[in-house]
Parts: structure tokens; sequence; C-alpha cells
């Protein structure tokens, strides 16, 4: 028998790739997100044997099996659940959730929600490329009305779902957005996650090719970004546009937001409202915004710890944590009203 | 706690009391009279005094229904005895009705002659008019057949606990102890373990304790100072049991104690417990809750598939998963089965069998989610199903379900029901240290390492988990490749995969003792073959019918996938075999597609136990004269 191996120390994001050829299809978004989240673990210095990737199924569930860590690719919809065992079995593992938004809205709803509240400590990331791509591109809870496709020819008639609205409102205290081939802003928002103890939610924009080409390209694309694109910093004000002079602030007597030019109407730097990773109401109102009247909100748009399930469970069970091993069974069964028979 | 033994029991008949070999008492009334916790009492005085026995609570789903509705009755049986008990009794002996609806109910299961205590206080007009009596059943001839006891339990309640001034709705909620106290006199039982227990319920609040306590004595010294006659004053001797230490246990009980001792000889530190509330499958998430402080993390989860799919993830994390639902959850969790199939992790699956389709009658019991445990997945989806045949025995096949899961990487069904979940019998507490150990190997080495490798002797995968250096690899629901663990969608790997699944499962049979005789020679005229809660009623047909001199076995099987090795060689010497079910006929299907047995089912599904009389009834209408 051999011993087992120490752990091996890692640097480059290539040692978080697995042996097995990548297969989305070419150009797919997700090869983006996985060169991203390849370069957070590096970055990080990952222990891979502690590091888990968990998914349910779809185009974006493949990727546990493109990572060189420990991966389990589950059940449509699943992931979360799964997860949650795995924190439940073993706290110290660094569990990482990867679903889409059929997998994680759709037929896992319940799950996020019920992950998020509790705030397992994992880090979800859907990629939400608002269709269904894997059964071949009928529409998904986040498709916009009136989205033609194999199962909606006329225009779907659903109304989307907001995957960070949903999360704010089941009670995540972390939720950030990120864009696929926005490297850098992208491992930035990783990093945070990881870091964040609790279930932090991050909703990547991922671009399907094949099925929903260019669905967000009113934001991402280059031509608009700089405009249509605004990166939140906790403590900064909320400002945006190629100058910097497009801002946020309060639209006076109402309980909205209003996209303004500093410079312009009276309007002031002191009218911009600076962000505050910690207010809920104002991440509320960050995650309602959308092109082409406002600009899309990207970044940690809210961060703000709370007690984490894991713990409180094994807090519970005591301290030092037991085991079965050290327990005494014997003693457990002879609880309560007991008799002998004589011999 | 601290634990309290005292030793059992006094000389019978002491006192010149008449003694019975065996009685069966039923206590009925609303279902918010107490009715179960009077039973309970009484089979806790009954253990005390080493009598067998076993229990049959009763009650229905609705949690309070409206008061004095006959669907609203809700009744708990034991029978106790001098001899081995096996059952909670086809008849009952003495049935205590606490109000119209409760003797409307149950009178029936009455013997004649038998004897039935009521609370004429409760024999109200309106509370007749609600069990739907036109006349008083007290004094139109209804009860000629039996000894009536007619007491006016209420008022001689109220008087009990009236220097405690509560007022008349509590004062009127300690009637049950007052019957307990009378049925404890009846049967020479000791009172002093209920005193106990209630002093401790009601330790917050010491005058409610006080007042079921003078209930309690009131009931006691009633029989003692009432002129009841020879009705009334029995006693039951012990019964002769192994020397040893004895408690009382429920189904539940023994198959939660067992998870534990069953984790802890696969040297397991922790079992992940993760539920869905459903009846008649919470207690055991409840019970569990309560015992954190051994190493089990319970998850009530949002629902079925969370739950069982936490359970795997707890497993493929190194921790023992396990989940518990009734029929309807089971189904949920069906999926999910597969993935632990697919994905070869260790996965304890507990199913409290409740009286289906759908909702059904969920506080019934049933034994029809057979077919669901063995053959209810999508594809070719092996599992082992095992059955426990009464509530002690859960202990012992909850520890080989565990042992089977660790050993095979395989998620195992155990099939319990509503029945043994809530029933109680006597138990010989063993000792968990010397219980067999079958300790799993976490796999580390790194070397020659792929995750679908197959032990040659179990076929079983190695269990690597996350946190081992040097064995990170990727498993899920996509087929693999047998030789690599790879995905794979060849044609030729799904074909020697999906053997490959098979032949673990059917491996099995190798490594589970043979199928033995429970009672009777392994030849004869009938075999009368059962699994799960039926254990009981059948042992007791069998016994019968073989004292009458009938060549009639009993052969009952805790394995039902895969069989034992030598089941049908067995069942072949057998000229008859005659499988009761409480369903329409699962095993009896089973038995005859796997050996071609002329096997003939007897099938009851009323949500109740079988009567030992049935089955005694179908064995001499087949086998004629001896």
């Amino acid at each position: 028998m051999t011993t087992a191996a120490a752990p091996r120390p890692v640097s480059s994001p290539k040692d978080y790739a697995s042996d097995q050829e990548v297969r989305w299809c070419p150009g797919c978004g997700d090869y983006a997100i996985l060169k991203a989240v390849q370069k957070t673990l590096a970055d990080l210095g990952a222990a891979r044997e502690r590091t888990v990737f968990v998914s349910g199924i779809g185009c974006s569930s493949r990727f546990p099996y493109y990572v060189s860590t420990y991966g389990f690719h589950t059940i449509h919809g699943r992931a979360p659940a799964v997860a949650t065992g795995i924190k439940l079995a073993n706290p110290e593992l660094d569990v990482w959730v990867i679903t889409g938004d059929g997998d994680g809205l759709s037929i896992g709803g319940n799950h996020l929600l019920h992950a998020l509240r509790r705030n397992v400590n994992l880090q979800i990331i859907l990629f939400n490329n608002e269709i269904y791509g894997l059964t071949k591109g009928q529409y998904s809870p986040t498709s916009r009305r009136g989205t033609r496709s194999p199962s909606s020819p006329q225009g779907s008639v659903d109304n989307p779902v907001s995957p960070c609205a949903f999360a704010l409102g089941a009670g995540a205290r972390f939720v950030a957005r990120a864009i696929d081939t926005q490297q850098p802003q992208l491992v930035e928002v990783l990093k945070r996650a990881y870091h964040h103890r609790g279930a932090s939610f991050v909703e990547v924009f991922q671009n399907c090719v094949v099925y929903n080409d260019e669905v967000f390209a009113d934001f991402t694309d280059k031509s608009v970004a700089p405009e249509m694109q605004l990166h939140v910093e906790h403590g900064k004000p909320l400002l945006f546009g190629k100058d910097r002079k497009r801002g946020l602030r309060l639209k006076p007597g109402t309980l909205e937001l209003e996209a303004v030019t500093v410079g312009e109407g009276g309007v002031t730097e002191k009218d911009i409202l600076v962000h505050d990773q910690t207010n809920r109401t104002l991440a509320s109102l960050l995650v309602s915004l959308s092109p082409p009247a406002f600009p899309m909100v990207l970044g940690v748009i809210y961060c703000d710890p709370a007690p984490v399930y894991e713990d409180e469970i094994y807090a519970q069970m005591g301290t030092p944590v037991p085991g079965l091993q050290g327990a005494d069974l014997n003693a457990l069964l002879r609880q309560g009203q007991t008799w002998t028979v004589g011999g | 706690m601290s634990p309290t033994s005292t030793t059992a029991p006094r000389s019978p008949a002491a006192d010149g009391r008449q003694v019975l070999e065996s009685v069966v008492i039923r206590f009925a009334g609303d279902s918010g009279d107490g009715m179960q916790f009077a039973g309970l009492q009484f089979t806790l005085e009954t253990a005390l005094a080493g009598s067998d026995l076993a229990t049959f609570p009763d009650y229905p789903a609705e949690i309070r229904a409206p008061a004095g509705t006959t669907y609203g009755v809700s009744s708990f049986q034991i029978h106790f005895g001098g001899t081995e008990i096996r059952t909670a009794g086809d008849q009952v002996d003495v049935l205590v009705a606490m109000n119209p609806a409760a003797l409307k109910v149950n009178l029936q299961d009455l013997r004649p002659g038998g004897t039935v205590v009521v609370d004429v206080g409760a024999f109200t007009e309106r509370n007749l008019a609600k069990a739907g009596f036109e006349t008083n059943p007290l004094e139109d001839g209804t009860l000629a057949r039996y000894q009536v006891l007619k007491l006016d339990i209420s008022k001689l309640t109220l008087d009990a606990v009236e220097r405690f001034g509560l007022g008349q709705k509590e004062s009127l909620r300690c009637r049950n102890m007052w019957a307990l106290g009378l049925m404890l006199w009846m049967y020479d039982r000791d009172r002093q373990a209920t005193i106990d227990w209630l002093s401790k319920k009601f330790a917050k609040r010491p005058e409610l304790a006080q007042a079921n306590i003078a209930a309690l004595n009131a009931g006691h010294a009633f029989g003692e100072t009432a002129e009841l006659g020879a009705i009334a004053r029995f006693t039951v001797p012990p019964a002769p049991a192994e020397p040893g230490l004895y408690r009382t246990v429920s189904g539940t009980e023994a198959l939660g104690w067992g998870l534990l001792a069953g984790a802890k000889a696969a040297g397991l530190d922790r079992i992940v417990f993760a539920s869905y509330p459903i009846t008649p499958a919470s207690p055991l998430l409840h019970l569990l809750s309560g015992l954190k402080k051994y190493g089990v993390v319970t998850f009530q989860a949002e629902d079925e598939i969370a739950a069982v799919t936490a359970a795997i993830g707890a497993s493929y994390a190194g921790a023992l998963g396990v989940t518990s639902s009734s029929g309807p959850g089971i189904a949920l969790k069906t999926e999910a089965l597969g993935l632990a199939v697919m994905a070869e992790l260790p996965l304890v699956v507990i199913n409290s069998q409740r009286a289906g389709p759908s909702t059904g009658m969920p506080t019934k019991t049933d034994q029809a989610d057979l077919f669901q445990a063995v053959y209810g997945r999508n594809a070719d989806t092996p599992l082992p199903v095992l059955a426990a045949a009464t509530p002690a025995d859960c202990f012992e096949v909850a520890i080989e379900a565990v042992r089977l899961a660790t050993k095979y990487m395989t998620p195992v069904i155990l099939l319990s029901d509503g029945y043994l979940a809530n029933a109680a019998e006597p138990w010989l507490i063993p000792d968990v240290e010397t219980l067999p150990r079958f300790p799993v190997r976490f796999r580390t080495e790194v070397d020659g390492f792929h995750p679908y490798q197959r032990d040659p002797e179990t076929l079983a995968r190695p269990w690597a988990v996350p946190g081992t250096p040097g064995l990170e690899h990727r498993i899920g629901g996509i087929e693999k490749d047998y030789d690599t663990g790879h995905i794979s969608y060849d044609p030729e790997n799904h074909h020697r995969m999906t053997k490959a699944r098979a032949a673990k499962i059917a491996g099995i049979a190798n490594d589970i003792p043979l199928q033995r005789v429970s009672i009777g020679e392994d030849r004869g005229r009938m075999a009368v073959v059962g699994w799960g809660s039926t254990y009981g009623p059948i042992r007791q047909a069998v016994e019968q019918v073989r004292r009458q001199g009938y060549a009639v076995s009993q052969i009952h099987l805790r394995y039902l996938n895969p069989f034992p090795r030598n089941l049908g060689e067995l069942l072949r010497r057998f000229e008859q075999i005659l499988v009761p079910e409480m369903n329409n006929g699962q095993l009896v299907q089973m038995l005859r597609s796997a050996y071609l047995v002329p096997a003939e089912g007897l099938n009851r599904i009323t949500g109740k136990p079988f009567k030992v009389a049935e089955i005694v009834e179908a064995i001499k209408e087949r086998l004629g004269s001896r």
C-alpha cells in the first residue's frame, strides 16, 4: 500500500484544468468563465483536494469535469441541496455551486432559495444566458417577454425572473454580477465571493452563441459598454460613462433611482448616491435597473455577512464537535425506564 | 435522565386475583383525550411488571378533529401476557370508551362477553347525536352481549382534582389518568413509573402534575373500594424471558439507534440525516434531532428531493447520508436514487410505509411500496431492499442497511411501516460495544486510482472523499467508462457498466444469511411467506394451526432484493405457498416471477395489521383436513 500523497503546490491556472477535453460550443461564454475561475483559484492558491465543484444539469453544469479539483455533476436543479449536504458532512471543504438560469431558477428554484436563506457557506455561480442551451434553445425563466424559441414560436408571454432580485428576496447576504468575457472584473467578483463567509450569489451574464447570441449586447458590446455598465465599489459614488459624468441619484420625492449627468440641470457630484454594499434597499434598487434607460449594475452589489448555517448547526452539537466513535451508545440505549430479568 | 432499573416482578395471584394468560385492552377516546398517553403509560407499567406485550396506536390524520365525532377517535391497543406476544391482538377483551363516538367506532372489535368501560358522563344527548346514535347504546340493548362498567368518569375525575383549582376543561383533561388508574388496578400493575413521568412532564406546572396524579390514584382507589365483582380483578403473570436488562422500544427508536450503532460499527464519525416532515416518518426526524451530541447532524430539508440529495452530498463527503420518508416522499426521491446508484455512493433510505396511493390514509399502515422499492426507478437501477419485521428488529435491520450501503457503495432501501414506527415491545438491550464491526476503508492511495475501479470481490468502487490529496476526481450521473471512470457514451461500455451495477447488487446474496424457516420444518404442505410487519400475525397463525396438526411452516424475509440464494430451492419443498401481504399482491408476484413457484396471495388492504384469524382461516381453507 502506498501512502497518501502530500498536497501539491499549485500556482498557475493550468494547474486547475482537468485532463478532460472541454466540450462546449466554439465561442461559448462558458470558456471565458472557466478561465476566470481557474485564474481565481490560482490567485487564491486554493487547495485542490479541499475544493469541490457541484453542478446540476445543463451546459454550465458540465463545468466540474473541466476543473482539476473534486467535482460532482448531480441532477437537474439539485446542486444547492447536494452542496448543503457536503457542507454539513464536512464544513472544512470549499464548495462552489455551478448552475444556470434553467437549472437554478426553474427546476431548482426551490433549492436555490433555501440555500441562500439558510446562508450555507457556498459560492453559487449562476450562468445566465436567458435560454435553455442543452435542450436546444427553449426560452428560460430569465428570457425576456417575447423571446421566440422552439417552444414559443409566437414569442414567450412569461414574465422573466431577475436572478439578483430573487437572491435578495431569498435573503442572500452576498449578491454580485459580472460578465463572462470581462475577466478582471469577473475574477475580482469571484474572489470576493470566495472570501465572503456564507452563501455568495454571483450572476454571470453568459453569451450563448448558438441559441441566444448577443442577447446582452445592449450593455456588453464594447461600443456601448462604458455608457451601459456601472461597476459599483463600496464607498464610491455610483458613477458611470466614458468620462464618469453620468451617475445615479434618488429621484426627488420618490423611492426610485434616476440616471443623471453631473453638471447638467443643476446636478452636482454631491447628488450622486454613494454605494453602500451593506444597504439592502439600495441593492434592491440597483438590481432592478436595466438597459436602455439605465446602465447594468455590475460588481459586488450587496455584501453584509451574517451567521453561517453549518457553523450554527455544529455549534448546537457541542464543543468539541462530538463524533460517533466516541459516543456512549450503551448509555443512550439504557436511558429511561429499564428492568432486569433475573438469570 | 438517569437510568432507573427495577427488578420484576411479583408472584402472580398473590392476593387471590384471577390469573389470565393474556389480555387485550383498548383505550379509545377523542384525539384530544390523551388516549395515546394513557396507552403508553399502561405499556410501561406492564413491561415493568415483566409481561410480554405488543401495542397498536391508531389515531386520525386530523390533529384535533371536531370533538365527539367518529372520525376524531384515537385509540391505543395493548396485548400483554405471560407467554410470547406476537401481535397487538385480533379482538379486544376490554374496551375503555371515553365517549359515544369511541364506543361506536371500536365496539365491533370487542369480543362477545368482553368488558366495556364507559364514561357515562360523556354520554350526553349532544355527544350521542354527534356519534350518530339515535338511541342511547347504554340503554337500548346494544351492549347486551358484553359486560358493561358504567362509570361517571367525568364526575369522579372532577371530584378527585377539585382541590387543585383548575378550570373545568383542564380538570376534565385528567380523565385519561383516572381511566388509566382503574385499568392499572384491574390488571394488578404498579403506578410509580406513571407518577414519575407526570411529575417530570408537568414540572413547570406542578398543580397539573398533582391533579393528574390525584386522578390516577382516584381511579386506582375506585377499583380497590367499589364492588366491581369478578369482571374486574385479574393479574397477568410475567412472561418467560432471557435474563438481562430490558426496556420497551418502538420501531422508531430502534431504527434511529440502529443507524447510530451501524455508523459506529462502520467506523464513521458522522451521520447526516436529511428529511422532510411526513406522516408516519417524522418521529424518526424528531428522535435523531435530539441526538446531536452523539455526532448526528439532522437537516430538515425544504422538500423530499433536497433531503435525499443532501444525504447523497453528505455521503459523497464521507459521512453516512440517511434520508427517511413515506411512500409519496420516496416517489419524489426517485430520480436522486438513480444518481446514488450511478455515482455508487452509500445511502440509507427509510420508507415508513402508509396506506396509499397519493395521500391515501396517512396515519394508517400498509406494505404496498415493495414494488416501488425494488423496481420504482427509471432504467436498470438495482439497489438492495430490506424490511424490518418487528419494532425491535428495526435495530438490527438498520445496522444491516448501513453495512450493505458502505460495503457495496450503494443506496439501500429499508422498509418499515406506520405500524412498526409507532408500535412498541420489550427489548433485551444489546451491548453496542460487542456488536460486529465492519469498518469502511476510505481510499487514500493515489497510485492507479480511478473512481470506478471495482473491488474484485464486492464490485464496489472506492470511497474517495473530498479532502484526500491526490484523489481529486469528477463523478456524476453521466455514464462512466469502466476502465477509466471518465464520461463515456460508448454503447458496449454502457452494456458492461449496466451489467456490473446489476452484478454488484446480485452478489450481495452471497453476503447475507441463507433463508431460514422461522417455525416449522423446511418442507411440508404449506409455507406461509411474509415480509415486514406481518411477521407477528403470521407467526401466531402458523403456531396455532401447527398445534392443530397442520404441516405448515413460516418463512419470513428480511432481504427482498436480492433474495437469499437458497430461497427458490426452499420454497420448492412446499406443496403450497401462501403469501399474506397488506397490499394487493406484490411479494407474491416477485416470488412467482423469480422462482416459477405456485405462490398464492392473501391480501388485505385495510390500513390495519392482519388479524391472526384471517390468516388461520386462509391456511385451513387451502389445506382442508389435516
